[in-house]
């Protein structure tokens, strides 16, 4: 038996109008994708704050993705589009600062995209499993 | 060296006083040494001729007092702007953060203001004052017997060496020449740390950013930084002015800080100037204004009272935020 294997944590904020549905069709349709990421429904992807990214980070999560309506299909008009300018600032920082770009994404994942969103998570987990733990945006206080 | 001198701002300021245009003055008072210059009211022509002072230490940014002080004072106040503070000045204008019927400003211009770091690294601590002769600031130590003699360029703060405009963007009287926009060199440091691999970066900002004492004098000085509950303040936060105790509230907190003004910062420099442990953060802040520009197209935070800044518009053609890793590869 494997004792050691390393698991990651991943937090996955997902739309409550797209995202999150689609994750619910992946679930109906029986498509794996890895149970370690854990899954917070926001109303918009615009809701999550580069706050809640970093909050994250330091309480053990090894990557968080972000998920939204594709561009043009927000339920709020517009929300979307400001979590891309705003994300691709903050990505470029976090790479500034010698974060690895890999621990950070965003996708658009409708919610007729179960099949898009297993395979998302499914990839982004390799990726973060590849970099393994978040040394460098670990708080050693939140540490178990 | 300055071109304009203490005496004409003086005369300027009681000649406004006298004809009851303004009601105070906000200007730089004299501190227990010639470098340590502090921003004060002053409220009639004895209390100007006694502290008020212009020299190259007068590099403190007057655009976020007015937001208290408009608040307090009766009548209109005066408020002397360097070039780079009338920037701000007009970002806090945009965002409507006080009230411009009761601001008099004068533009004055300005030949760039000296880093008492690096007058301390060339003559020593221990100095006992400063006096300005012509172009050259004679710097006189305790240990020595005759000051030392140093050019201003010598001393030049690093904002002011990558200086990006010398024009007045706002005012009500303009003393002096109105100045042009320069080309500066300003985003050359942040693309030395763009080519670093990661790893030398991180070690290059956890090398910075764990000497912050969270002492928040950047967050304070900034004028961009006006919100009247900070985040940082909040007992809840769990980073409510703390010392850090890991190092990843400190580059939480200058994330944070840097993020909340992005798009907002107009490069003034002020977060730097008042780091009691010189840590480069306009590095960061540039870091964003270089992305925005090359993302979004050229923005000059306050150049112009009510544009909008990058970070609360958007276009349907955006590039994704993945794409902003590909782009940079592609690059390289």
């Amino acid at each position: 038996m494997q004792v050691n294997e390393y698991k990651p944590l991943i937090v996955a904020f997902c739309c409550n109008w797209c995202s999150y549905a689609g994750a619910d069709l992946a679930g109906n349709n029986r498509l794996n994708y890895p149970a370690e990421v854990k899954i917070i429904r926001v109303p918009c992807s615009c809701r999550v704050n580069p706050m809640f990214i970093l909050r994250a980070f330091q309480r053990g999560a090894d990557g968080v993705i972000i998920c939204g309506c594709h561009p043009g299909d927000c339920h709020y008009t517009s929300g979307n589009y400001y979590t891309r300018r705003r994300m691709a600032a903050l990505f470029s920082m976090l790479d500034y600062l010698g974060i690895e770009k890999e621990r950070t994404r965003v996708e658009w994942v409708s919610a007729a995209e179960g099949a898009k969103f297993a395979a998302t998570m499914n990839d982004f987990v390799e990726k973060v499993v590849a970099l393994g733990e978040n040394k460098r945006l670990e708080d050693l206080r939140c540490k178990k | 060296m300055q071109k304009i001198t203490r005496e004409q701002l003086i005369d300027k300021a009681v000649a406004l006083l006298a004809d009851g245009t303004v009601s105070c003055v906000l200007g730089w008072s004299k501190g227990e040494f010639d470098y340590d210059v502090t921003p004060a009211m002053f409220n009639n022509e004895e209390e100007l001729k006694a502290n008020f002072v212009f020299n190259d230490f007068c590099g403190v940014n007057f655009s976020k007092y007015l937001v208290a002080k408009t608040q307090k004072c009766e009548g209109k106040i005066l408020v002397f702007l360097k070039p780079c503070d009338t920037y701000s000045f007009n970002q806090l204008l945009t965002e409507h953060r006080f009230d411009r019927e009761k601001v008099y400003a004068v533009g004055i211009p300005c030949e760039g203001m000296a880093d008492i770091a690096k007058v301390k690294e060339i003559c020593g601590d221990g100095i006992s004052s400063i006096a300005f002769e012509g172009e050259k600031m004679a710097v006189t130590t305790l240990y020595e017997d005759a000051p030392v003699m140093l050019a201003a360029n010598d001393v030049l703060a690093e904002r002011c060496i990558n200086c990006k405009s010398k024009k007045c963007v706002a005012f009500d009287e303009l003393m002096g020449d109105e100045g042009n926009v320069i080309d500066s060199n300003r985003f050359d440091e942040v693309e030395k740390l763009e080519a670093m691999t990661p790893d030398e970066r991180f070690a290059f900002w956890q090398n910075e950013l764990s000497r912050c004492i969270r002492c928040n004098a950047c967050r304070d000085a900034c004028p961009a930084c006006t919100c009247e509950k900070c985040v940082f303040d909040n007992p809840n936060s769990g980073v409510e002015n703390k010392s850090p105790a890991n190092s990843f509230e400190e580059k939480m907190f200058h994330i944070i800080r840097a993020f909340h003004v992005a798009g907002r910062c107009t490069d003034c420099g002020e977060c730097s100037r008042v780091c009691p442990q010189n840590i480069p953060l306009h590095l960061l802040n540039r870091k964003f204004i270089k992305d925005m520009n090359e993302f979004y197209g050229e923005y000059q935070a306050g150049a112009e009272v009510g544009s909008r800044a990058p970070l609360v518009n958007y276009t349907t053609e955006d590039l994704e935020p993945g794409e902003v890793f590909d782009r940079r590869d592609t690059d390289a």
